[in-house]
């Protein structure tokens, strides 16, 4: 029990093509004018730009091309961006929510 | 569970679980709950074919002649979507006795609710379970009663229980639906959470619910049947949260701890009317699970009023919500929004008043003696259980003594 990372946890880098899997739900909540992300016994309150990354993660654009599309969209420098969506991902990826 | 919860500036993350422990809880749900309650619980039956002593049904069980008919249950699924209600748990008493399930389940769905189906599993077959995925059933949480088939089956008295439960397991990830695994913990399976941990990674489920048995309703009454000892339980904490950092991205676990042994309450609800509502099988409306135990409230029924105008304005409701009906020392205690004076039904079930603070709080002066009552039924062989049964039920309805206090 002494390893602490298991071969199986997704460690999102810049070429991963991530995916939300299917049972996961990001619905307009109409009642609270928000987004939600809806999971087994959890709810998930992304901001719009966690919002913006999550519609953009279909399992074939890469990272780094959902950052490019964010840095054009937003007009702001890929590398801050780079780190944000990085971070996002893998806390979303270690409670099973983003898959590569 | 708390670093799970923290988010990283961009998506907060908010449990909206079933027990009768944390509810709806998380740093987001102030946010959510505001306009309207998160989660439902919707017990739509007591009947089961399972006898677990642990159970936290309340003892007087609902008879099947007083249960909601499927219109009415369709139309609680409606009126909990159209008030913003998110999530809904079905579960009972097995939910799968009901025949009409798969038409609650089409509710859900077409109600915009993420629907959670808690289940013994034992009497579910494929068939059904593919006819559910189809009506929308989003996860599937299914109860192990032990890693030892023996000791499971003795534990639920259900002979063959295990093998049909490892088969559901299978159909729902087959079929693409996350698993939950539930592991109700106690004296008598503690020494198997590892090999629980190892189970619900081989039947690749999406989360593990550690969860240490809460007293309430049946439990309460095999209290001496259930509780481990307090190293017991250190020891088993400790391990989850070990292999907890281990299975990071692989599997989620979610862990209840029995409060006995704690210094603080559990935010019971995640506080009370806050962000949850239960539905008794016979339609009556709740704010937690055991909330019938408090004898002074009174409940209203969905068939009488509207949800909506069940949650803002019953009496049930409004006795507890927010903090103007605390006593000492939950009054001026710089944690009542955080732990909410923990659990109004332990209060009542052991200090015979619901609206003192939670004795599983160190603050409480009936802490001690609950500490002490624990550790002694715990030290001592364990009584035998007393099945959840309608015989056991009828010989079970007398009154547990509340404890005096110190000083």
């Amino acid at each position: 029990m002494s390893d602490t990372t298991s071969p199986a946890r997704l460690i999102v880098g810049r070429e991963t093509r991530p995916h939300l899997p299917a049972y996961l739900k990001l619905r307009h909540d109409p009642g609270r004018d928000r987004w939600i992300l809806l999971a087994p016994e959890r709810v998930l309150t992304p901001d719009q730009t966690a919002v913006a990354v999550l519609k953009l993660c279909d399992g074939k654009r890469t990272v780094d091309e959902i950052v490019a599309a964010l840095a054009e969209e937003y007009s702001a420098p890929a590398d801050v961006i780079r780190t944000d969506v990085l971070d996002l991902l893998q806390g979303l990826a270690d409670k099973g929510y983003v898959k590569g | 569970m708390s670093e799970e919860l923290k988010g990283n500036g961009h998506c907060e993350t908010l449990v909206v679980d079933d027990e009768p422990t944390e509810g709806v809880s998380g740093d987001a749900s102030a946010e959510l709950c505001a306009r309207a309650p998160v989660g439902l619980l919707a017990e739509l039956t007591h009947r089961c074919p399972l006898q677990c002593s642990y159970c936290s049904n309340p003892i007087e069980l609902e008879r099947v002649n007083k249960e909601l008919s499927t219109e009415m249950w369709c139309s609680v699924m409606r009126q909990a979507g159209e008030m913003g209600i998110l999530q809904v748990h079905l579960s009972g008493g097995e939910p799968t006795a009901r025949k009409d399930l798969e038409d609650v389940v089409s509710a859900a769905s077409e109600a915009g609710l993420y629907s959670n189906l808690i289940t013994a599993a034992v009497t579910l077959n494929r068939a059904r379970l593919e006819d559910l995925v189809k009506r929308g059933l989003d996860h599937v949480q299914i109860s192990f009663q032990d890693v030892d088939p023996e000791n499971a089956e003795r534990i639920g008295a259900y002979p063959g229980a295990t093998q049909k439960k490892l088969d559901v397991a299978r159909w729902v990830t087959e079929l693409g639906l996350p698993l939950t695994v539930n592991a109700p913990i106690h004296r008598q399976n503690i020494h198997n959470v590892p090999r629980y941990i190892e189970l619900a990674v081989k039947l690749g489920a999406q989360r593990l619910e550690i969860a240490h048995v809460q007293y309430y309703g049946w439990a309460y009454l095999n209290r001496a049947a259930l509780i481990p000892t307090y190293e017991e339980t250190v020891k088993s904490i400790e391990f989850v949260e070990r292999e907890r950092e281990r299975l990071k991205g692989i599997l989620t676990i979610d862990m209840v701890v029995p409060d006995y042994y704690a210094k603080r309450p559990k935010p019971c609800m995640g506080g009370w009317a806050k962000g949850f509502m239960n539905i008794t099988p016979a339609g009556k409306v709740l704010p937690c699970h055991a909330a019938e135990t408090i004898k002074t409230l009174q409940f209203d029924n969905v068939q009488d009023r509207p949800l909506l105008d069940i949650w803002l304005n019953s009496d049930a409701f409004n006795a507890f919500r927010g903090t103007d009906w605390m006593k000492e020392p939950c009054r001026s205690c710089a944690f009542k929004e955080v732990d909410f004076g923990g659990c109004r039904c332990q209060a009542m079930a052991i200090t015979g008043d619901a609206r003192n603070t939670d004795p599983a709080c160190a603050l409480s002066p009936y802490h001690g003696e609950m500490v002490r009552i624990a550790r002694e039924e715990a030290s001592r062989p364990p009584t035998p259980f007393i099945y959840r049964n309608p015989r056991n039920a009828a010989e079970a309805l007398k009154a547990e003594r509340p404890l005096e206090p110190a000083e």
